[in-house]
C-alpha cells in the first residue's frame, strides 16, 4: 500500500482518538459542575441545564472538528487524488 | 462505502444537478408550509387538541426566546421557530428508510448558517441603524475590529460544521453498524440519533437567538436588561 494512504489512515484514527479525549474530559467536568449547581439551587435547574446544553455543544464541536478532519483524510484526501 | 462529503445526484435540471438532499428539503418545506396552513386555518378561542398542541409549541418557543434575548419574542419568532422546526424535521427524516437527512449534507447546513449570518446583520441594522451596527464592531475599542469581524464569520462556520458533524456521524454510525451486524442491531443507535437530532436543532436555534441578541444588544444602550442573557463565547 502507498505510504501516503497508510499515513492518512493512521492520522485519521489518531485525530479521532485524541479529539475524543479532550472533549470527554471537558464534558465530564461541565456536567459535574452543573450537577453541583443544580443540587445547590434546584430552582435554577432550567437556566442551568439550558446553558449546560449550549456549552456541551460548544465543547463537542472540537470533537466534531476532529471527526470531520478524519473523514476528510479518509474520503476527500487531496494528496491521494 | 459512499463518502459522506459527496452528495448523491438524483437528476439534472438543465445544467444544474439536483441532489437527493435538495429534493428532501423541498418535500420538508412543502410539508411544513401545508401543515402550518392547514393547522392554523380555523383557530378558535377555546382551543381543541390540535390547536392546544400548536399553542404549546409556540408559547414554549416564545418563552425560550424571551429567556435568551430578554426582549419581546415577536420579531424573532418566525425565523427562529422556522429554523428549529425545519432542522428538527430534517434530522428526523433519517427514520424513514432509504432517506438520508438533508442536514447530513454540508451544503444544507452551510445554507442554514448563511441565513443566520445574514439575519444577524439584518436584525442588527434594523435595531440600531447601519452606522450603529458598524460601530458595534469597534467595541470595546477599534483594535478589536478585525477580531470582531473574524468572530462573526467563524462562529457561523462552527455552527454549520457542528450540525453537519453531529447528524452525519449519526447516519454514518448507523450505516456502519447495520452493514456489520445486521438488521435490528442499530435500533438503540437510531434512538440516540433522535435525541441528538432534537438537541442539535435546539442548539442551532438557541445559538442563532444568542447571536441575534448580541447584535441587537451590541448597538443598543447598555441600560435595559437587568438579567443578562447567557452569552456564549464561541469555540
Amino acid at each position: 500500500m502507498d505510504y501516503l494512504a497508510l499515513t492518512s489512515i493512521i492520522c485519521a484514527a489518531l485525530s479521532v482518538a485524541f479529539g475524543a479525549l479532550g472533549p470527554a474530559l471537558a464534558e465530564g467536568r461541565a456536567v459535574a459542575a452543573a450537577m453541583d449547581a443544580i443540587a445547590r439551587q434546584p430552582e435554577a435547574a432550567n437556566v442551568i441545564s439550558r446553558t449546560l446544553f449550549v456549552g456541551l455543544a460548544m465543547i463537542e464541536t472540537t470533537a466534531i472538528y476532529c471527526l470531520v478532519i478524519a473523514l476528510l483524510l479518509l474520503f476527500a484526501n487531496p494528496l491521494l487524488a | 462505502m459512499n463518502s459522506p462529503l459527496e452528495p448523491t445526484v438524483l437528476l439534472h435540471l438543465g445544467p444544474v444537478p439536483i441532489t437527493s438532499a435538495v429534493v428532501i428539503t423541498w418535500v420538508i418545506v412543502v410539508v411544513l408550509a401545508l401543515g402550518s396552513f392547514l393547522f392554523t386555518r380555523r383557530l378558535e378561542l377555546v382551543p381543541g387538541k390540535r390547536q392546544a398542541a400548536l399553542e404549546l409549541l409556540v408559547s414554549t418557543l416564545d418563552e425560550q426566546i424571551r429567556d435568551t434575548t430578554g426582549a419581546e419574542p415577536a420579531p424573532y419568532r418566525g425565523f427562529i421557530g422556522t429554523l428549529f422546526l425545519f432542522i428538527l424535521i430534517a434530522n428526523w427524516t433519517s427514520l424513514v428508510p432509504g432517506i438520508d437527512p438533508p442536514t447530513a449534507q454540508l451544503e444544507t447546513d452551510a445554507a442554514l448558517a448563511a441565513l443566520v449570518f445574514l439575519s444577524v446583520i439584518w436584525f442588527g441594522v434594523r435595531d440600531s441603524g447601519l452606522k450603529g451596527y458598524l460601530k458595534s464592531f469597534a467595541t470595546p475599542n477599534p483594535v478589536m475590529i478585525p477580531l470582531n469581524i473574524m468572530q462573526n464569520v467563524t462562529r457561523v462556520f462552527s455552527m454549520f460544521v457542528r450540525l453537519f458533524g453531529n447528524v452525519m456521524s449519526g447516519v454514518f454510525v448507523v450505516a456502519i453498524v447495520a452493514s456489520l451486524a445486521g438488521l435490528f442491531v442499530p435500533i438503540p443507535l437510531m434512538a440516540l440519533d433522535l435525541l441528538i437530532g432534537l438537541v442539535q436543532a435546539y442548539i442551532f436555534a438557541v445559538l442563532a437567538t444568542v447571536f441575534i441578541a448580541a447584535a441587537v444588544e451590541g448597538g443598543a444602550s447598555p441600560t435595559a436588561n437587568p438579567e443578562r442573557p447567557p452569552t456564549t463565547e464561541d469555540s
